[in-house]
């Protein structure tokens, strides 16, 4: 939580930009206990990962909550210092020149402050929010193509059965226990998931490229979904 | 397969569903813009493989999470800021109002510029009619095909994706209606038939391997024939 005292700091100092609320940064939602602890590392650490991951999504959550509701700039800067580091590398993965990257990184961080408020956490964490918002920008702004996507309010859409939907809520919860589960991946299907995400490329090209039998590629990826799945509690 | 026939045309879900490494790569992003389309085209109409993008999703958002972090660019931080007030660009151009029914889900309706009576069809053969979908670099086709109608036997270079949207056909491996979702390679040599009754209203996608070209094309000809 060393994170909130730097962007008090900042916020102090900076004097223009983020004005800070009184009282606590992060308002309801966040896990007061959490921030208890003395320097608890940061990064994955054996058993304590799970409950670490947990809490960080809860305080992302929560952030882009207020961001939502309150326009609130220094929960805001809160989220630009988590994500703008990931969505760089996220973007040079892909290829981005730096520049570029910084580029698509400022505008995901400008559409993440205007669409705050539909941001809706028991569909999706904050990360997967602005993983979408970043896939799109990157093939908006680097691959320059629309990205097709459903629309909700269409009358052609074949709704969800109701049951359906209260699956869905739950996925958005257990995708916390998702970080552990990646962690754990064999390395072989751990690589294959961050090519097939991480390199813009589909599934059948990363095949190709690494002289796997599409077959191969294919059941590593399936056998990844299972582990994940199970860690997101959906039996199949 | 048969039982498959007596689903209602508009409400059930399909039976056949992309693979989930195409759903994989819709949610990465890694698709083409047209098989991107033919997807979320399907998605409208599937609820199940809407749940799994959205779990796909949230392996993405884990994994940008376990992306290294580092320190953050103040000078980025600065600009996004300065842009925080300034207002919002006019929301991208909506298409025109939903109609009270449609035959085309969105996206598709977008990119045709509206549903299906709004199409200029061309003939390609006698009970077969194609309309160009305008989408990136892959073909994507609109096809109309009278009932009855068989298709003359082909094979395709690359992968070929069909989306039924309207009536139905059937070929050696199954039968085919609404939503359903069909990927086909090199290797199958198949010769599909339009059902009886409405004319079966199909979107299809080939996935060109000419766009595979250089160092990685070279590589991938050998798989591209399996």
């Amino acid at each position: 939580m060393e994170i909130d005292v730097d962007m008090r700091e900042r916020a102090a100092a900076g004097g223009d930009h983020p004005r800070g609320r009184s009282g606590p940064v992060c308002g309801t939602g966040r896990p007061s206990g959490a921030s208890g602890g003395t320097g608890r590392p940061s990064g994955p650490a054996g058993g304590t990962r799970t409950t670490d991951a947990a809490a960080e999504a809860a305080r992302l959550d929560a952030l882009v909550v207020q961001v939502g509701r309150d326009r609130d700039r220094e929960a805001f800067v809160a989220l630009f210092r988590h994500f703008a580091p990931r969505l760089k590398s996220y973007l040079m993965r892909q290829g981005a020149a730096p520049g570029a990257a910084d580029e698509v990184v400022q505008e995901v961080m400008v559409t993440i402050w205007r669409r705050a408020d539909s941001f809706d956490p028991s569909l999706a964490s904050a990360a997967t929010w602005v993983f979408t918002i970043a896939r799109n920008r990157r093939i908006d702004m680097i691959r320059r193509e629309a990205r097709p996507e459903i629309d909700p309010d269409d009358p052609a859409l074949v709704p969800a059965a109701p049951e359906a939907a209260d699956r869905l809520i739950e996925a958005g919860q257990d995708q916390r226990r998702l970080h552990g589960a990646i962690a754990e991946l064999p390395p072989e299907q751990a690589e294959l998931l961050r090519m097939a995400y991480f390199e813009d490329k589909p599934h059948s090209v990363i095949a190709a490229e690494r002289g796997l039998p599409l077959g191969t590629v294919k059941s590593r990826l399936r056998l990844a979904l299972e582990r994940l799945r199970r860690a997101m509690g959906e039996e199949r | 397969m048969t039982q498959a026939s007596n689903r209602a045309p508009a409400a059930v879900p399909p039976l056949h569903h992309p693979g989930e490494a195409v759903l994989m790569d819709y949610a990465a992003g890694a698709l083409s813009e047209a098989v991107g389309l033919i997807v979320a085209t399907h998605l409208a109409l599937c609820p199940a493989c809407r749940a799994e993008v959205a779990r796909l999703e949230a392996v993405g958002g884990a994994l940008l999470e376990g992306m290294p972090d580092g320190e953050p660019d103040m000078d980025l931080l600065e600009g996004v800021l300065a842009r925080l007030d300034a207002p919002a660009p006019a929301a991208p151009r909506r298409p025109a109002p939903h109609p009270a029914s449609a035959v085309l889900p969105e996206p598709l309706r977008s990119y045709l510029g509206g549903d299906v009576g709004r199409i200029g069809w061309r003939r390609v053969m006698r009970g077969l009619e194609e309309a160009l979908v305008d989408c990136g670099r892959d073909k994507v086709r609109l096809m109309r095909i009278r009932a009855g109608t068989a298709m003359p036997r082909h094979t395709h270079a690359g992968n070929e994706y069909t989306l039924v949207l309207a009536g139905g056909f059937s070929d050696a491996l199954g039968h085919y209606l609404r939503g359903d979702f069909i990927a086909t390679d090199a290797a199958i040599d198949h010769r599909p038939v339009a059902d009886d009754g409405p004319d079966c209203l199909c979107l299809a996608v080939t996935d060109a391997p000419l766009r595979l070209t250089g160092p990685v094309g070279r590589l991938l000809n050998p798989f591209v024939q399996f």
